[in-house]
């Protein structure tokens, strides 16, 4: 078979893999770098018969892909910074609720309006904790765009198994770049599809009640099973509970069924890690610069490596931690303050080795950037 | 079906106030759906947050117990995915139209086939006793100490300047009213509007020192008459129930199915 290939922006990578996925919901509302993830879809989504909506704001879009999840659809909506902020409040209700969805987030300067259409990795935190109360969370990264294609396929796998919204951090510089793109065939790619409960009408069916690996069948609102949906801390039949013993249990159920398997959700690449001396930790475009910088330095002989991370939360703690034991030094390259490099520094033995090399200036890494901290670790000065 | 098949008994004693009007919406909404004869799951309620809102935790259809002022949303995502359901979505007056004002006049305006019934006690009544858009000029709550200087909201009027196409209001007193109204309301296709007088004798009640629940009721029946009455053009101040809109206009899930034809054959 002769190969699908495309060169695209990384928004049209991404719109691309939701729909192989089998996204057949997506609501929506204009906001810069991800608008063209919007426009793509308000295309294509109707030639497959399936919805698209574009809503009056952020919350409404992610409050209406929830209700169309519940229908039993693979759902999607994108945003950017202040659209991320806006939604929250129901990114929460999606966690508690336990409701599949995948959120992407395209990056860009902030706090506020910020830098609409600069690159920026400003939100590894807020796609944390951004929502109120303990809760974990499970958000995924790419740094070209046939890793874009792949992980946006991911998150809509792992929102099935884990009944999770799960967020899709991209970037305005991978997001606004055009690479080449190849897209697989169908059945290629192995896609999750929604559990269904095979429990029988007028059979007591529990929708939150985990089988024994942790899974929760689902059955789609309007067929035989007639359950209540809430954001309240509720029994295994979805009912308002503030019971001590059911309150504890969902929370830990909640906590656990993504924090438990940290290593089983770490994606992550790696280069050169065997032997380097300088391990650069990136993710996103960042992870671009980082790679440019170890692949001309291996060919001068320098022991450099990199450790790109797809995965960010839950924090792969034990992978970095392995990864990073054998370097002199660490250095995490990222366009924010050091937000991952707060979690490398936990997870690492040796805090004190590990250095931020970044920029907050809207302006895109470059590798000289990331040279310039080298030279200062290794005391040759800039 | 009987009436009470469509109750989760197990949950009562419900948990509003005695002498609360939200029971009475209840009673009115399920005897229109019996009328219909509807079985339950072809019916989704879905609500936000506030006393209104908890009266999906009763009624055993697909139920959906969202976050404040957000409802319609919700309901929207539901109703496009599946449009061959019926969205019934029971709001208080803060949750559909201060928090949720936005997401009330552009489903309104969509013209999307759900029934929106407000349920207006003109207070909060679950975080205390706050005063709603709803609440109008002098009233007094926890919130307005020296009364209300803020205008209220008219329902009726909002919904159509939104472009809702059914839009009708009604009072706990005038129950079988709330019951025909109801029952049009969700055979309408497209947006229903139904206001609902619903008396909340615990804080506007007690606060404005406006009786108790029977007086409430009794204020209903005293000050508001059918819409066009001589009674209003004798008494302008009187308020008028019954429907003011009912109009065939295309529905939203309808023309998005024709969107779908348009773009499959590559128009």
């Amino acid at each position: 078979m002769s190969e699908n290939i495309k060169f695209v922006q990384g928004n049209e990578a991404c719109a691309e893999a939701a729909v192989y996925a089998g996204l057949s919901f997506y609501a929506g509302y204009p906001i810069t770098p991800s608008s063209e993830i919007t426009e793509y879809l308000a295309s294509r989504l109707p030639q497959i018969g399936a919805k698209f909506m574009q809503m009056e704001d952020e919350i409404s879009s992610l409050c209406a892909i929830i209700g169309a999840s519940l229908t039993g659809c693979k759902v999607m909506t994108a945003t950017s910074g202040p659209g991320f902020s806006l939604m929250q409040e129901a990114l929460g209700y999606a966690i508690m609720a336990e409701i599949p969805c995948v959120i992407v987030n395209v990056q860009r300067g902030g706090p506020s309006t910020g830098l609409p259409t600069h690159g920026s990795q400003g939100d590894v935190n807020q796609a944390r904790w951004g929502t109120h109360g303990d809760h974990a969370i499970i958000a995924l990264t790419a740094s070209n765009h046939q890793d874009i294609f792949a992980l946006t396929v991911e998150a809509f796998n792992l929102a099935e198994i884990y009944r999770t919204p799960v967020i899709l951090l991209l970037d305005e510089v991978v997001a606004h770049m055009r690479e080449r793109l190849v897209i697989p065939q169908p059945g290629e790619v192995p896609l999750v599809e929604r559990l269904k409960t095979s429990v029988k009408e007028g059979v007591d069916y529990h929708p939150y009640l985990p089988r024994e690996d942790g899974r929760l069948p689902m059955s789609d609102f309007g067929g035989v099973h007639r359950f209540n949906v809430t954001g309240l801390f509720h029994d295994m039949w979805g009912f308002p509970s503030s019971e001590p013993r059911a309150v504890h249990g969902l929370l830990r159920h909640l906590v656990d069924k993504i924090d438990n398997r940290v290593n089983q959700l770490a994606r992550y690449k790696e280069y050169y890690i065997e032997d380097a001396k300088h391990l650069l930790v990136s993710y996103g475009s960042s992870a671009r610069s980082a790679r440019h910088i170890v692949e001309k330095r291996r060919s001068r002989g320098e022991r450099l490596g990199l450790l790109e991370l797809q995965t960010l939360w839950p924090f792969p703690h034990e992978i970095v931690r392995e990864k990073c034991a054998a370097a002199q030094s660490v250095i995490v390259v990222e366009q924010n303050m050091g937000q991952v490099l707060q979690s490398v520094k936990l997870a690492v033995d040796e805090p004190d080795k590990v250095f931020l090399a970044n920029r907050i200036d809207g302006v895109f890494i470059m590798p000289s950037d990331i040279l310039n901290i080298l030279r200062l670790i290794q005391g040759k000065g800039v | 079906m009987a009436l009470k098949a469509y109750l989760r008994e197990r949950f009562f004693p419900h948990l509003w106030c005695p002498g609360c009007g939200h029971g009475m919406v209840l009673n009115g909404l399920l005897r229109a759906i019996e009328k219909m004869g509807f079985s339950r799951n072809e019916i989704v309620m879905v609500s936000g947050i506030g006393c209104s809102s908890r009266i999906t935790g009763y009624v055993d259809f697909h139920t959906l117990h969202t976050i404040h002022g957000r409802a319609l949303a919700f309901a929207t995502g539901v109703k496009m995915a599946r449009p061959e359901l019926n969205l019934i979505v029971p709001m208080g007056d803060g949750d559909a139209l201060a928090i949720g004002g936005n997401h009330f006049i552009h489903a309104a305006r969509r013209n999307i086939d759900i029934t929106a019934i407000v349920m207006n006690n003109r207070i909060y009544g679950m975080t205390g006793g706050q005063f709603s858009p709803l609440s109008g000029e002098n009233v007094r709550a926890t919130t307005a100490p020296y009364l209300t200087i803020d205008p209220g909201f008219d329902v009726v009027e909002l919904s159509k300047a939104a472009g809702a196409t059914f839009v009708a209001r009604t009072t706990t007193y005038h129950i079988k009213q709330m019951t025909d109204i109801i029952q049009q309301a969700i055979l309408h296709e497209g947006f229903s509007v139904v206001e609902i007088f619903s008396q909340c004798p615990t804080y506007f009640g007690r606060k404005n020192k406006v009786g108790d629940a029977v007086d409430m009721i009794a204020y209903y029946k005293q000050n508001t008459t059918p819409i066009g009455s001589k009674a209003k053009k004798e008494n302008p101040n009187l308020i008028e129930r019954g429907i003011f809109v009912q109009q065939d206009k295309p529905e939203y899930c309808n023309q998005y199915e024709q969107l779908v034809q348009k773009a499959m054959e590559g128009r």
